[in-house]
């Protein structure tokens, strides 16, 4: 070896060193550098710890807790028919407002991902530009829209489909129209995502193959676009668990969601402890649903990293 | 259609492509074209890229639409039948894998579509994975496979329902040199076992030399020469095959009737010029050259300096400038018997035998 030339006579630990010149070094500044690098996270760690992380913690003690000291009394009141009954409508709503939002939003979806660039482009900020309004604003459009003397009764009398006007609003039904409406974008925009990244020659391989166009879309394209699907009815649904304004305006009082029994224990009888449970449940509900889709499907498939 | 084709067998039909034409806008990516392929033949498109030649095998698969013209197989008229009815084969340049499937499932899927029993499928599957040597592979998932592993599948899943017509785009182009060199031979020796017509794109000319029965070099949309893989090397017809195919520089000869002349000295030739008048070029590749003393008879022979020397491994090359401002270059095989090159600057004679001259007109043939 060359190396031995440069040791001449030294030591044995002299040698090693010639063998790998440099080693001690490259490794101490391979070092320096990841702890530099893990330096300039801590800011953001910081600001999410104190803003996050915090008040989530603070919220768990706070259900533990009343005058006296440890209790479970805030969760054992849970089990009172009004908190779960107020949590199957929760989960019946959440679930409804999710297979519409994939009946409306997987089409459109594709119909983006086919289009022209210029056509697509049209169409996403079709797609965005709710989001882009004041959700208290949209709420109270469709407030104007379903009303009983409103634009969709009147028309739907016009046409002669109806004789009375519908109950559209302040029930179920106005609050799932509601919310489809604003959570469409979320399912929209990971299933579009997704839908573009698959290549064309997927589909003509399939057709190569013998696969009419409706053959192909089903064993090649559906399954390919299952990790954006999935990804966008964990946003859908977890977001719809704690809902609170287009219910809360749309349901008038009649449709009790999780959200606003927080609220009211809030509000009306200033109980922390009952409302930091409630926050608890909801929030280890939420956990639950993430992780269990995880385990059928692969954490790496609802974080869109496949 | 009554084709003037020969009639369908089992294991191949011929291609029939007539008048075929296909514009993007302004841009004319195929213009007129016409091509009879035999039953059974390798014939490969050769061009450089935005020839026309995907475009072509493209039309052929039934991805796209020709503005007009007529495809047909066999005696059958394909031009408006959907890609899933033509029953071809295919293999797509990055292999198009369906990532969601095992190997077995992607090899397998022609046959489900085909509605051939659960027990069949897998038969077949495993037969044709072994020949692409790929018997132990069925259970893997495509994304554990190599380069190359993935070829093979790919080639599986375009045989494995018995196409009369193999479509090739680009198989190899993303594998390394030499796993490309072994593809080769097997793509061919696959194709001698089973027989298909096959249709193979490539824009690498060695490629298309090595493994077709014909090979049809395309530019701009039209076909600039179709004939033997030796024919287009040895006998080109316009000074862009001579360049596309082959390394080749040109000297300027003016052509007087039956002689050619270079800087006013006839040359010897091996045949008359085929372009009576005129502009035209000689062709001189470096193979074809060698070191000389004196003229002889049958041999032309050039005096200029030597410029500069490559080493190619294999062989040497030699950069020559002639007089009047022309290079050409000379190839000397890597063998202990050659001589030494001379070094630059010195004067060199080299000879060119009558029998190796090739004349091309200057545009490329309309």
């Amino acid at each position: 070896m060359t190396a031995t030339r440069f040791s001449g006579q030294d030591g044995r630990r002299d040698h090693q060193a010639q063998k790998a010149p440099n080693a001690a070094a490259f490794h101490k500044l391979e070092r320096s550098e990841r702890t530099a690098l893990s330096a300039l996270a801590v800011p953001g760690l910081l600001l999410i710890g104190a803003i996050a992380l915090a008040p989530i913690a603070w919220l768990f003690w706070l259900s533990f807790r009343d005058k006296s000291g440890f209790t479970l009394e805030h969760y054992e009141r849970l089990l009172h028919p009004t908190y779960t009954l107020t949590l199957e409508t929760t989960f019946q709503l959440s679930l409804l407002v999710t297979v519409i939002c994939i009946g409306l939003g997987y089409p459109l979806a594709y119909l983006i991902s086919q289009a022209s660039s210029r056509l697509a482009a049209f169409l996403m900020l079709l797609v965005l530009f709710p989001v882009w309004t004041s959700l208290l604003v949209r709420c109270y459009a469709w407030l104007v829209l379903l009303q009983r003397r409103g634009v969709v009764n009147s028309w739907l009398q016009d046409m002669g489909l109806i004789e009375t006007p519908l109950r559209l609003m302040h029930n179920f039904t106005g609050t799932t129209i509601g919310m489809v409406h604003i959570m469409l974008p979320f399912m929209v925009l990971p299933l579009y995502a997704t839908m573009r990244s698959i290549n064309r020659d997927y589909m003509r391989a399939a057709a190569n193959l013998g696969a009419s166009p409706v053959k192909a879309f089903w064993h090649v394209f559906v399954p390919l676009s299952l990790p954006g699907l999935f990804a966008g009815v964990i946003i859908v649904f977890v977001l719809c668990l704690g809902f609170y304004v287009t219910p809360a305006l749309l349901g008038g009082g009649r449709v009790m969601m999780w959200s606003m029994q927080i609220e009211r224990n809030v509000t009306y009888h200033s109980d922390w402890g009952a409302a930091s449970a409630l926050g608890v449940v909801l929030l280890a509900m939420t956990l639950a649903i993430i992780w269990g889709v995880g385990r059928i499907i692969g954490f790496d498939r609802i974080t869109g990293s496949r | 259609m009554k084709a003037a084709i020969g009639k369908g067998s089992a294991i191949s039909l011929p291609i029939s492509i007539r008048n075929v034409t296909k514009t993007y806008g302004s841009f004319t990516a195929l213009d007129d074209v016409s091509l009879e392929i035999a039953s059974g033949e390798f014939i490969t498109l050769l061009g450089p890229s935005g020839s026309g030649k995907t475009t072509l095998l493209m039309v052929l698969a039934g991805f796209i639409r020709p503005d007009s013209g007529e495809v047909g197989f066999g005696d059958r008229d394909v031009s408006l039948v959907p890609p899933h009815k033509r029953d071809v084969g295919m293999v797509f340049q990055n292999y198009a894998l369906f990532p969601h499937m095992t190997v077995a499932g992607n090899v397998g899927y022609p046959l489900r579509l085909r509605g051939v029993a659960k027990a069949e499928i897998s038969d077949r599957v495993q037969k044709v994975l072994e020949l692409v040597q790929l018997g132990e592979h069925g259970t893997r998932n495509v994304d554990q496979l190599s380069g190359g592993q993935r070829q093979r599948v790919a080639l599986a899943r375009a045989i494995v329902f018995e196409p009369r017509i193999l479509l090739m785009d680009e198989p190899l182009s993303a594998l390394d040199k030499k796993l490309r060199e072994q593809m080769q031979i097997e793509v061919r020796h696959l194709h001698h076992r089973l027989g298909m017509t096959t249709v193979y794109v490539t824009h690498d000319q060695r490629e298309a030399l090595t493994m077709s029965d014909r090979v049809a070099v395309i530019d701009r949309g039209r076909f600039r020469q179709i004939g033997k893989p030796r024919d287009v090397y040895e006998r080109p017809e316009s000074r862009f095959i001579a360049e596309f195919i082959g390394e080749s520089h040109f000297l300027a000869v003016s052509v007087r009737g039956e002689t050619a002349h270079y800087r006013d000295r006839p040359l010897q030739l091996a045949e008359p010029p085929r372009h009576p008048s005129g502009q035209q070029f000689l062709v001189v590749r470096p193979e074809k050259l060698r070191f000389v003393t004196d003229s002889e008879d049958g041999l032309n022979v050039f005096e200029g300096t030597a410029r500069e020397i490559v080493y190619q491994g294999e062989s040497t090359l030699l950069y020559v400038d002639l007089p009047d401002g022309a290079e050409i270059a000379i190839r000397q095989p890597a063998t202990s018997l050659g001589q030494g090159l001379p070094a630059p600057g010195a004067s060199v004679r080299l000879g060119l035998p009558a029998g190796d001259t090739m004349l091309v007109p200057g545009e490329a043939a309309p």
